[in-house]
């Protein structure tokens, strides 16, 4: 820019970069990365609305902490909510009654707390499953998915301690059945549990102590994770869906400055605008309707906020075993559903991204993402993964759900029990058979072309549909489909008779590879693609006459045909081929 | 760097790319070999013009926003009502406070956000990725680096040095663990955990008093099919000295009355009541995950926790007859005293609430 143009605060602002420049060396980051280019696509968005509700649940956190008061000394309330007046309640159920009805923008502050926090779990959520679902988790990103996982582990630490902060009937119980998980581990169950509350369930300390918890060790840690996470994207740049010109060695997209610092910083204010009109008219966790904890009081229908609703399902649904082996007890129906489950499901989680590498054997770096239905397995039990949790969900409201549709709970459980079965091994099976659906049309569709619907007689009297060549970004899309064939079954001995010693491993890696891509509709070649291509033509050349005296005439709304002016026919031939000319 | 910034050339105008190659500016990455759809805005100056309104009306009305805001702030008072469609009766200052404040941000973001899409280059760009993995000679140097730290360090001179330092290192944590411990002072006249969980405060003689308003109970008083919520009479001395709620959380009961003849079973030996002409008295503490129960159906005597829907059936015994709770409710055994009022023979003969480790020890 010529100088005259430079304004006065660009000026002050030059020079302030300079200032700092001297100091620690930016200019040198700002001119690698102030257009670092990002790749455009609405579920890329899902990270970012996690990473923003994060922001908004620090800011409203804050606010909320300068008027909570983490303890249980009792008190006697004596605010404006009628209901409770005179009751003896904890100071930190008072002090949430206070944010509640006294401060001004108290209430507010509580529900885009609680708001916030849920758009992050839901967030992180979805991002996930679309990481898993187009393979955003392969090499180079393997590490970055260990990070997310334990990001959403610490999302639900974050919520579930936050839940019990207000000390209201709902987050006791809450708390009750977390007593009653901790004293079900074997052998340090009881002391654990004591030293957790501090003696006995409640004690007087849990309050305070999940307060540091909650405001403290789980957002530290989440900060940390969170920023690790974005330099990892940072340093390995996004990855991008398939399209024309997009490769593993390049991304396609808008540059950081201006297009994605206008449209992500403002996604962040949508974002933050978003819930703070939702947390001013829609209420969420009304405490004073539950009035204060005790521990000899429950409310049926109490539900948990929808992340924890799956392990309460998971509880309901296990059948009462419990083993007593030298006089020592081990809670089955606590720990399966609610230690092992979890700990199984998340593990699994974790090492998927390593399975998968094992079973292809593949090394290369992955920055164009999978299409879902081009993994097919993996979308499946991705899917399976999903009815699985939607069905201990559901469980978690089966109380709910039998008053609201009449039906017997008892039959509901055992519905479910069966459900939770069934259901996933299905949704494995008709998840596969839809991608391998699809898979076929792609197939076709590189092969023959798009179908246009138009039909045509020829002289000799046969029939034919009319396709239409796929324009170039869908065959980009379409030829995106990588080559995955199953490891071959690895030998059992070389030349010399030298036993394999990887034989073993190799063997399973084999089989997980052949359970991973057995099943794929082959990709057409490029001289199968060639040969659909001519055969595309030679429809148009059947065609192009028929077009031509189309073109000639001129169909009015009343179907009358008139002579059209021979000036403006000959132009449009070419791009006629999208329908609308069939009236005739 | 400055002179990149500076070295930019001068015209701004907007000049929608049209596909022919033109010399990159410094910092400027090169099209996406893709087709470039160009917008109203890039050829209607007016559609430009009014993209421009809309943008700084967002950003105006954002800025209204905020005083409506310190309106809401200062003339709504509290405790004023409004109901909203389809939401109902609400806070009339926290929904304001709510809207002004919401679309003052949101407002910010919309403009931002439709300043890009209309105005801002829409070219899409590429730029060359880089593999992760450093170059043999980086890694080389590394390794080397590595080496002469090593050898300079001693490490693999002294194996001594370098076990000791290991073992010290994997201990020194410890006493951070360690000083978990007292995150429970063990009282003197306490005992065990598992002691405790076994112990309530029901002693012989105790009565049942009702667990809000702590009114003794009279047998004749509980109609057939009642049900009453009790907790033991001295609580309330329990909960005042102690200041909190752990007697409550293992000594509330439930009491309810059948006809004696509809009683299969008791958990008291073979012949001998542990009720009172039909009134059992169970704890309220559910053995699953310790829920307080009182969902009673009086006609099957069937007892169902909200919270996981195990079920137990009071006339026989408290037995588990569904869920996932293992053990039955542990029956308090009382008689009448010389008033006619309840009261415990001793404390539950089993402990109460979940199970644990070492419930099943002698």
């Amino acid at each position: 820019m010529s100088t005259e143009q430079i304004s006065g605060i660009e000026k002050k602002g030059a020079s302030a970069a300079t200032y700092v420049d001297e100091r620690v060396h930016s200019n040198s980051w700002f001119s690698r990365n102030l257009n670092k280019v990002f790749p455009d696509h609405w579920s890329f968005m899902l990270g970012e609305i996690a990473l923003y509700s994060f922001v908004v649940v620090l800011l409203s956190g804050v606010y909320l902490t300068l008027f909570y008061k983490p303890s249980v000394v009792e008190v006697i309330y004596d605010g404006p909510y009628i209901p409770l007046k005179g009751v003896t309640i904890s100071e930190a159920y008072d002090s949430a009654l206070a944010i509640s009805f006294e401060v001004r923008g108290g209430l507010l502050m509580r529900q885009i707390h609680h708001w916030s926090a849920l758009f992050f779990v839901v967030a992180i959520a979805v991002h996930m499953f679309r990481v898993f679902f187009t393979g955003a988790f392969r090499k180079p990103r393997e590490l970055n998915w260990v990070v997310g996982m334990t990001l959403a582990l610490m999302a639900l630490a974050a919520g579930f301690t936050g839940y019990s902060l207000p000390d209201d009937l709902l987050s006791g119980t809450g708390l009750r059945i977390i007593e009653g998980i901790i004293l079900a581990i074997p052998v340090i169950g009881t002391w654990a549990s004591f030293l957790v509350f501090g003696g006995e369930f409640p004690g007087v300390d849990i309050i305070s102590r999940l307060y540091g918890i909650h405001i403290l060790l789980v957002p530290g840690i989440i900060v940390g994770l969170i920023t690790v996470h974005l330099m990892m994207v940072w340093t390995q740049k996004h990855t991008q869906f398939p399209g024309p010109g997009r490769t593993d060695k390049n991304v396609v997209g808008y540059p950081l400055m201006p297009v994605y610092m206008a449209k992500a910083g403002g996604f962040f204010f949508l974002i933050f605008g978003l819930i703070t009109i939702i947390a001013g008219i829609v209420q969420i966790n009304p405490i004073w309707i539950f009035g204060p904890y005790t521990p000899d009081q429950v409310s049926a229908g109490t539900q948990p906020d929808w992340y924890i609703g799956w392990l309460d399902g998971a509880l309901r649904l296990m059948p009462n075993i419990e083993w007593i082996i030298f006089d020592y007890t081990i809670s089955l129906n606590v720990l399966i559903p609610t230690v092992v489950l979890p700990g199984l499901i998340v593990t699994a989680a974790i090492i998927y991204p390593w399975l998968e590498a094992w079973a292809t054997g593949d090394k290369r770096e992955h920055h164009v993402l999978d299409r879902p239905r081009n993994a097919p397995t993996r979308t499946a039990l991705g899917v399976m993964a999903i009815v699985f949790y939607v069905i201990l969900w559901v469980g978690g409201g089966n109380d709910i759900i039998a008053v609201g549709f009449d039906l017997s709970i008892n039959f509901m459980i055992w519905f479910l029990r069966f459900a939770l079965i069934i259901l996933p091994a299905l949704a494995f099976i008709i998840t596969k058979r839809i991608c391998l659906s699809l898979q076929r049309r792609d197939r076709d569709k590189l092969l023959h072309g798009r179908e246009t619907g138009r039909i045509l007689r020829l002289p000799t009297g046969e029939f034919i549909e009319v396709h239409a060549p796929v324009n170039e970004e869908e065959r980009a899309v379409l030829e995106s489909k990588p080559d995955d064939k199953p490891l071959p079954e690895p030998p059992e001995s070389d030349s010399a008779g030298v036993r394999n010693p990887k034989y073993k491993s190799g063997r399973r890696a084999a089989g997980l590879s052949r359970f991973l891509y057995r099943d794929t509709i082959e990709k057409p070649t490029e001289a199968e693609i060639h040969h659909g291509d001519e055969a595309i033509e030679a429809e148009d050349d059947f065609e192009a006459p028929l077009l031509e005296r189309e073109e000639s005439m001129h169909v009015a709304h009343d179907g009358s045909v008139l002579a059209k002016p021979a000036v403006d026919a000959p132009e449009t031939t070419s791009d006629n081929g999208d329908g609308g000319s069939e009236q005739s | 760097m400055s002179d990149e910034i500076t070295g930019t050339e001068p015209g701004q105008e907007v000049a929608p790319s049209d596909g022919d190659t033109k010399a990159l500016r410094p910092g400027e990455w090169p099209p996406a070999d893709v087709e470039h759809h160009l917008r109203r805005t890039d050829t209607d100056p007016k559609a430009q013009a009014r993209a421009v309104r809309q943008v700084a009306t967002m950003f105006m009305l954002s800025a209204v926003m905020v005083v409506l805001f310190i309106v809401a702030f200062i003339a709504i008072p509290r405790d004023a009502v409004v109901s909203i469609p389809f939401i109902g009766p609400i806070s009339a200052l926290n929904s304001a406070m709510g809207l002004t404040f919401g679309l003052a941000i949101f407002l910010i973001g919309a403009g931002a956000v439709h300043w890009a899409k209309k105005l801002m280059s829409n070219v899409e760009v590429v730029q060359e990725r880089h593999p992760m993995k450093s170059t043999e000679d980086e890694t080389e140097l590394a390794a080397d680096i590595y080496e002469v730290g090593k050898e300079q360090s001693t490490w693999a001179k002294f194996p001594i040095i370098r076990r000791t330092m290991l073992a010290a290192m994997a201990l020194v944590p410890i006493p951070f663990i360690v000083s978990l411990r007292d995150l429970w002072i063990q009282p003197a006249d306490v005992g065990t955990p598992s002691a405790e969980l076994r112990r309530t405060i029901w002693e012989p003689g105790m009565r049942l008093v009702t667990d809000i308003t702590y009114q003794p109970i009279k047998a004749d008083e509980i109609p057939t099919g009642g049900l009453v919520n009790a907790v033991p009479e001295n609580l309330r001395e329990v909960e005042e000295d102690d200041h909190n709620l752990n007697a409550r959380a293992k000594a509330a009961v439930i009491v309810v009355r059948m006809l004696p003849e509809e009683i299969q079973s008791q958990q008291s030996p073979e012949g001998t009541d542990w009720g009172y002409e039909g009134i059992l008295c169970f704890s309220k503490i559910c053995t699953h995950v310790g829920c307080p129960i009182s969902l009673y159906q009086q006609r099957t005597h069937l007892l169902l926790c909200p919270c996981h829907q195990s079920t137990f059936d009071l006339s026989d015994s408290a037995e588990v007859v569904f869920g996932p709770a293992y053990r039955r409710m542990p029956q308090l055994p009382i008689e009448v005293d010389d008033e006619g009022y309840l009261v415990a023979v001793s404390d539950f003969p089993e402990p109460v609430g979940p199970s644990f480790w070492e419930i099943s020890r002698p």
